[in-house]
């Protein structure tokens, strides 16, 4: 069977969840066609035709596709996806925006975020904020699935040689239109591609505060994440919220600072490798996750942590 | 204009779910039910600009059993002015629910469908983006933002990497991400008068519509179980175990 995965990329070079889901659609098996719809997206396409296992890329390059528009791209995605057996996307917020709209352009269900391949029609996904595991099957002659990036080991970025072909089909719905965007600037690792995320949670008691948590995460190479409370609270920004409705974290090394532990940020970080805790609640639920609990004050112990490496 | 707010039952978000034994599903017996949580912001939105002057009508809307009236009361009581319910026992999946909304936005034609990101239990993140599909009708995704001017909406999306603004025509689809606003709680005297709002009952057969599921869901379990870990007595004892034992620093 024949497989379409829509790139993540930023038109300049593809984003790491794509590999993940390259990996994802070698485990269903069958010929890989990437496809990069963008505007001024050659440079993504080459580098997608490097990626190990890649067939062939469809560079769709035309302005109805720059910023990626839901309305528009969707609309590619179903006219070029009606010849393949398989639709992927990674879960992240492009892949989760225009991949349902696509689905439903071809009249099929959508399998959102599986973790794993059991077979060519069945997959297994996290429902109930990861506390249930549903093995599903689908039905639909064209399964479109969006794939939950760190439940797949990335492919390499190189090593690929597939040939990149245009595509010209323009679709512009003429519904919507790009304003701004504020992206969030940051010198430190990915939060959901780190081998090592430093978060904190309500208990940092402010914004101020996180210097802590970013002298320690530099001195580890680590991203740093949040409880939902501390985005809401407005300590940190929104990008950084780690849980069922923010990012889908799994380093081999996850610090919780005065992270109580919700269901729902347990949701996002659960398939950490080592998981540490410090918190000076003793009952707290995440010392249940925590391979390493340590009951302190965090202002304590973040500090000679900070010193002691 | 009318708005249209699609609502969900579902288990309460307090609650730890746990599979049956056997596999064959969630245990839902004796479970508190609710009002999805980002259904809930939906509602609140479409109240905050029915009190802004730029709404007229809010129509609240629920798929499922006949229990999922509650829902549709708990919805009036916080400002929607009246319910529909499209009464099934079979298992809905979200482009069978959007299907199903498509018909209900040409019976109402609202300017504007507002639903949550996704609901807890399913965890799907599709029913919105299916409806604006089949509606043809533009998308605002994860809104943190939602600003009307003519016949237009302005929507602040919360996207990976920061935020993102986007301008669609009327109308429009929104659904909503958890800052977007904060739910407002009904007060009795409004819980008592939602009972006297109108909410009619409709069928999938009575909107023309084929809900049979796509997606056969073979056995739920749950999750692998994490070892039990341990506690470690202070900053010097953690360090130690993580680099000799766990080998991860």
């Amino acid at each position: 069977m024949s497989i379409l995965i829509l790139a993540e990329h930023d038109n300049a070079s593809i984003k790491g969840a794509t590999l993940n889901t390259v990996a994802a659609a070698k485990a269903i098996g069958g010929d890989i066609t990437v496809l990069v719809a963008g505007e001024g997206c050659g440079a993504a396409a080459e580098a997608a035709a490097k990626i190990e296992g890649v067939g062939k890329v469809l560079c769709a390059d035309n302005a109805a596709y720059g910023h990626q528009l839901a309305e528009n791209v969707s609309l590619l995605v179903a006219e070029l996806g009606k010849d393949y057996g398989y639709i992927l996307a990674p879960a992240t917020t492009n892949g989760k925006n225009t991949l349902p709209r696509a689905a439903a352009l071809l009249d099929v269900a959508q399998i959102s975020e599986i973790i794993s391949v059991e077979s060519a029609d069945t997959f297994k996904r996290p429902i109930y904020a990861g506390n249930v595991i549903a093995t599903v099957q689908s039905s639909d002659a064209i399964k479109v699935i969006t794939v939950r990036a760190t439940a797949f080991d990335a492919v390499a970025a190189e090593g690929g040689s597939a040939s990149v072909e245009a595509v010209a089909s323009a679709h512009d719905a003429g519904n919507s239109s790009y304003v701004r965007e504020e992206v969030a600037k940051s010198d430190r690792p990915d939060l959901t591609a780190a081998s090592v995320v430093v978060s904190g949670g309500r208990g940092m008691q402010n914004g101020d505060n996180f210097a802590m948590l970013y002298s320690l995460a530099d001195k580890l190479g680590a991203a740093v994440g949040a409880s939902r409370a501390a985005v809401d609270a407005g300590f940190v920004p929104n990008d950084m919220q780690v849980g069922q409705t923010g990012k889908i974290v799994a380093p081999g090394l996850y610090i919780a600072v005065g992270i109580s532990g919700a269901i729902q940020h347990l949701a996002g970080m659960k398939d950490s490798k080592v998981i540490v805790a410090i918190n000076k609640d003793e009952d707290a639920p995440i010392f249940q996750v925590a391979d390493y609990g340590l009951v302190a004050d965090l202002f304590d112990a973040v500090p000679e942590l900070d010193s002691s490496l | 204009m009318k708005v249209l707010v699609a609502v969900k039952r579902v288990v309460d978000y307090n609650v730890k779910v746990r599979p049956k034994s056997d596999g064959t599903g969630v245990d839902l017996n004796n479970v508190k039910m609710a009002i999805n949580p980002f259904c809930e912001i939906a509602i609140e939105e479409a109240v905050r600009l029915k009190e802004k002057g730029v709404v007229t009508e809010i129509v609240a809307v629920s798929i499922g059993a006949k229990v999922c009236q509650e829902q549709i009361r708990t919805a009036l009581a916080l400002g929607a002015d009246r319910g529909i319910l499209v009464e099934t026992d079979v298992e809905v999946q979200p482009l069978a629910i959007a299907k199903l909304l498509k018909a209900v936005v040409e019976k109402e034609e609202p300017k504007m469908v507002i639903l949550g990101k996704q609901a807890i239990d399913g965890d799907n993140n599709q029913t919105g983006q299916m409806l604006a599909a089949l509606t043809g009708m533009s998308q605002g995704t994860f809104a943190s933002e939602v600003v009307v001017e003519g016949d237009s909406v302005t929507v602040t999306r919360e996207v990976d990497t920061g935020s993102q603004v986007v301008k669609l025509a009327l109308p429009a689809v929104v659904t909503t991400d958890l800052r977007l606003n904060e739910p407002r709680y009904a007060s009795l005297p409004n819980i008592m008068k939602a009972k006297k709002k109108p909410l009619d009952t409709m069928t999938p057969e009575d909107l023309g519509v084929d809900v049979t599921p796509r997606v056969t869901t073979l056995k739920v379990e749950p999750p692998a179980e994490r070892q039990a870990g341990i506690k470690v007595a202070d900053v010097a004892e953690l360090v130690d175990k993580l680099k000799n034992e766990a080998k991860v620093i």
